[in-house]
């Protein structure tokens, strides 16, 4: 029996069992990492996952079931559990649930993978970290450690409506973190951001990350730290790195145009979202420096795939233009609700877990600057780099951040390293603010997005680089 | 086959692919997962998972690799254990490898209720349909979940172990003109969850949290509710009592000093609810006391973290532990006065508005001027070293005058150092009547009183 003939056998026992629609995943992942701490590698863990999640809707109620066995009797069984589910959630029910249309599509897809990184022997991978690890230590680390990720997950999607679609989609990446300890604090410096850059992509993006050349720059700047003077209190122009504007889009553009959210849909645990449907296309988020897109189809980006886990096509869309907001992420059920016209950012967390609205690739295009021309161009401010905190409420408003390192910006010129840096403020605000951007993009993948109830991890990507906001307020401490 | 059965084939099938030599761990864990969510008052979100996963972790000729598989068929267990096997053979050396779990015996864990191992949608649902129906028009949204595992422990020095926990809990808020009112609660027992006491205390709670005022920033007196002390317990724990973090000189935690308030004790009580009785390495689980009235006494170790330093595994083996560290997940903040008096549907009592429960009331009886907190969120860590976290109140935040709640106020956001703001002298109330509150994940749970705290550094408002 195929995959595709399990999912099949699931969808069809799902319609018999009273679905009008459903849908059905045969998910295949199998999952490497490796961790070294000071010149010894820590763990070695390689996990292979296979199994079948169908959803099906009975009325204006969803279901899902899943199960870790692929043979036709498990998938009917799943199946008729799925409509079984679908017809208990009919006892609080909620207003009628319609789908955008998607054509059926039967279709195969790939990213892109020049070196696999799961063929790449354990042995040189593991050179890597050690190598890396045991030279921070000996350029005055406490705590060295190292870290890489390797996803390789095959799909096969069926729908009621004549989807069948399989994807295999390749994603690692990895990095290395400095930490020293002092009397009463520790320091931490990363590279290339903590817990490392990751991609849609082989094994040839670790490779261009050169860990080893960075080891000894970022544990030395861990322990310069320590000694650091303190990120000043109070409000200044600052220069975000990309790394941490990476995160700053994340949490405060990112989430805040997820559909579900908008509705209402995560309001008892994520959260909800700031923004109100009633001003898409209206409302003003940020300067006009700030355009940002819904992109899945950039190549090696994190958030990358050819099909969602709901059959739409990877489409690049407009999330704000201009500063004004004008896009969603959404799903078919959530953008019919909202009187939107396309889905196509729908994600499941493996076969277990039920396809929900994710953030795919959302990012910046480029501004106009450089970094060089952004730091020049400032009197007074600072510059902060890498996220060490992060926090932010459950309508995506009221942010703070802490960063790794900070330096001061005097006359146009990079001055002296500052520790603990952190930054606040109101989302809207904050990126109205923004009056230069960099055209130094780098799309930054974030693998650990938490989100749903059961918890899913998602894998996004977020295209940033180097930018100016005025008047922020920094140095927030206990 | 059981589980146990399943672990011990996979012994063998190492045995006999690596040799007598060969040091192997296997965990079995059968899992009926189903989480039933709400939101905008109806069911929208409904699922059920059903599975076996195995996870091994294997040590040959000085080398280590973990790895799991959900395929238990004999051609899945063979790849697992071959493939495990491979990854050992070329796996870089492991020079502090602690060895394996030596034979010892396992407790038979808290008990099981079969309903609610068993328990259907429909009941489920019905827990929902009570929420609802409780909120009187108001919105509602949340969860009820049941969990229900079945796990066994093998390995090659002759440990083995089985057990199986079951889990409920429901975590739901009532909504009204942007305030939330919140309920949560976790129990051994479906049948102990009432959706219609949770919903009315939510709803009574949001609508007392209706029209709030901004209040400046600053340093406030606190009553934290169960909801809001459960956040100080899982930060504790991650970053605390963990003994990675302890050995890497990255927790403020130094056993035998006195570092909170006298009316301080916690306890990681893996036995107390749901949960295995053995951990991921088969060491038994076993109550510790992380702090005796206000002197810290322990951190939490693994086999790994405990080898290292010298004091071997508390029963704290746990998936990521090498990564993250060993983690006490079942914290209990003892009430004053003696044994926990864990709440079990006390919620229909003494509904009020802002002050729910007699417990609560109490404390905030006390307090000249302060603030009643009811739930924090999105709480990360500035400096792990002396803890100190940046966060957000949420569902719910009341200013107090002469013990009385007198406005509800706007969330503000807060950076404080948890360690700090419990210690000495700081403490001046612990509850007596401690709610069990769910984690994400179940079998990890985190169980207070409301708590009076005599500063908590609130450094910005809703609006910035």
């Amino acid at each position: 029996m195929t995959e595709f003939d399990a999912a099949t056998a699931a969808v069809q026992a799902a319609l018999d069992a009273g679905a009008r629609y459903a849908d059905a995943r045969v998910m295949h992942r199998r999952y490497e990492s490796m961790s070294a701490r000071n010149g010894d590698i820590e763990e070695l863990t390689q996990d292979e996952s296979i199994g079948l999640g169908v959803r099906a809707l009975v009325g204006s109620s969803w279901g899902f079931h899943a199960v870790p066995e692929l043979s036709d009797a498990a998938a009917r069984d799943a199946g008729r559990r799925a409509a079984a589910i679908a017809t208990a959630s009919a006892r609080v029910p909620g207003p009628a649930i319609d789908l955008v249309p998607v054509a059926a599509t039967v279709a195969s897809w790939a990213s892109a993978c020049e070196v696999d990184p799961l063929g790449v022997p354990l042995s040189d991978k593991g050179d890597l970290l050690t190598r890396a690890t045991a030279t921070m230590r000996e350029h005055g680390a406490d705590l060295a450690e190292g870290l890489y990720q390797i996803w390789d997950t095959a799909k096969w999607f069926v729908s009621s409506e004549g989807h069948r679609i399989d994807q295999r989609i390749r994603e690692c990446g990895g990095g290395i973190s400095a930490t020293s300890i002092g009397a009463g604090e520790t320091q931490r410096r990363s590279y290339p951001s903590y817990r490392g850059q990751y991609g849609t992509t082989g094994w040839e993006l670790v490779t261009s990350l050169d860990l080893a050349a960075h080891a000894a720059r970022i544990a030395e700047e861990s322990r310069e730290l320590l000694t650091a003077p303190e990120c000043p209190s109070g409000e200044t122009d600052l220069i975000l790195g990309g790394e941490q504007l990476a995160l700053q889009i994340h949490e405060s553009v990112g989430h805040a145009i997820e559909l579900d959210r908008i509705l209402g849909w995560e309001a008892a645990f994520a959260g909800t979202s700031w923004l109100d449907l009633s001003r898409l296309g209206a409302l003003r988020y940020g300067s006009e420096l700030m355009n940002v897109t819904i992109d899945p189809t950039i190549p090696g980006a994190l958030g990358s795939f050819g099909f969602d886990d709901e059959g739409s096509p990877a489409v690049k869309r407009d999330a704000v233009r201009e500063g004004r907001w004008v896009g969603v992420l959404a799903g078919r059920d959530s953008a019919a609700v909202a009187g939107l016209d396309h889905g196509g950012s729908v994600r499941a967390d493996g076969w277990a877990r039920l396809p929900m609205v994710r953030m795919t690739n959302v990012g910046l295009e480029p501004g106009p600057h450089t970094l060089d021309e952004i730091i020049a161009e400032t009197d007074d401010g600072v510059l902060m780099d890498l996220n060490r905190s992060w926090s932010i409420d459950d309508k995506r408003l009221n942010f703070q951040f802490g960063c790794e390192v900070g330096w001061e910006v005097k006359k146009g010129r990079r001055g002296r390293m500052l520790r603990n840096p952190t930054y606040t403020g109101i989302g809207p605000v904050f990126w109205r603010s923004m009056d230069m951007l960099s055209s130094e993009i780098v799309p930054w993948g974030t693998p650990n997005c938490g989100k749903g109830q059961p918890g899913q991890t998602g894998h996004t990507g977020h295209p940033a680089a180097p930018a100016r906001f005025r008047n922020v307020r920094v140095g927030v401490r206990a | 086959m059981s589980e146990l059965d399943l672990a011990g084939r996979v012994v063998e099938l190492v045995r006999r692919l690596a040799g007598p030599g060969a040091e192997v761990e296997v965990v079995v864990t059968r899992a009926d997962l189903a989480l039933t969510r709400f939101a905008n008052s109806f069911i929208h979100q409904n699922v059920a998972e059903s599975g076996t996963s195995v996870r091994l972790r294997l040590h040959a000729d000085g080398r280590t690799a973990a790895g799991s598989g959900s395929l238990v068929d004999p051609d899945g267990l063979t790849a697992l254990v071959e493939r495990t096997l491979a990854a050992t053979r070329l796996a870089p050396p492991d020079p502090a490898w602690p060895g394996l779990a030596p034979p010892a015996p396992v407790p038979s864990g808290p008990h099981v209720d079969e309903a609610t191992a068993a328990a259907s949608p429909d009941e489920r649902a019905a827990r929902v349909r009570a929420f609802v129906d409780a909120v009187e028009g108001l919105e509602a949204a949340g969860y009820c979940r049941t969990a229900h595992r079945s796990g066994a422990f093998a390995n090659s020095a002759g440990q083995s172990a089985v057990g199986r926990s079951v889990e409920a809990a429901m975590d739901g808020i009532a909504r009204t003109g942007g305030a939330d009112g919140v309920a949560r609660h976790a129990a051994d027992r479906l049948a102990d969850l009432d959706g219609g006491a949770l919903g009315a205390r939510a709803a009574a709670k949001a609508r007392a949290a209706a029209d709030p005022v901004e209040l400046p920033p600053g340093r406030y007196e606190v009553v934290l509710e169960p909801a809001a002390g459960a956040d100080l317990l899982q930060n504790l724990s991650w970053y605390g009592f963990n003994g990675k973090r302890h050995a890497e000189r990255q927790s403020f935690a130094e056993p035998g000093r006195a570092q909170f308030d006298p009316a301080v004790t916690l306890v990681d009580d893996p036995l107390h609810a749901s949960g295995l009785p053995f951990d991921l390495e088969g060491t038994p689980r076993r109550s510790l006391t992380l702090v005796e009235a206000g002197t810290t006494a322990a951190v939490a170790h693994d086999r790994r973290s405990g080898a290292e330093a010298g004091t071997g595994s508390t029963g704290h083996g746990m998936l990521g532990a090498s990564t993250f560290g060993p983690l006490p997940r079942n914290l209990r903040l003892l009430p004053t006065g003696g044994p926990a008096e864990v709440a079990t549907g006390q919620f229909s009592a003494g509904v009020t508005g802002a002050v729910a429960d007699p417990d609560t009331a109490a404390l905030v009886a006390g307090m000249a001027r302060g603030l009643l907190v009811s739930d924090f969120w999105y709480t990360r860590v500035l400096d792990p070293k002396q803890l100190v976290v940046t966060g957000l109140t949420r569902n719910g935040v009341w200013l107090v005058e002469d013990g009385v709640p007198t406005r509800a106020v706007r969330d503000f956001r807060f950076t404080e150092s948890y360690p700090r703001a419990m210690g000495p002298g700081r403490v001046l109330g612990v509850g007596r009547a401690p709610v069990r509150q769910p984690d994400r994940m179940d079998g990890s749970w985190w169980e207070a009183p409301a708590l009076r705290l005599a500063s908590w550094n609130f450094t910005g408002g809703a609006s910035g």
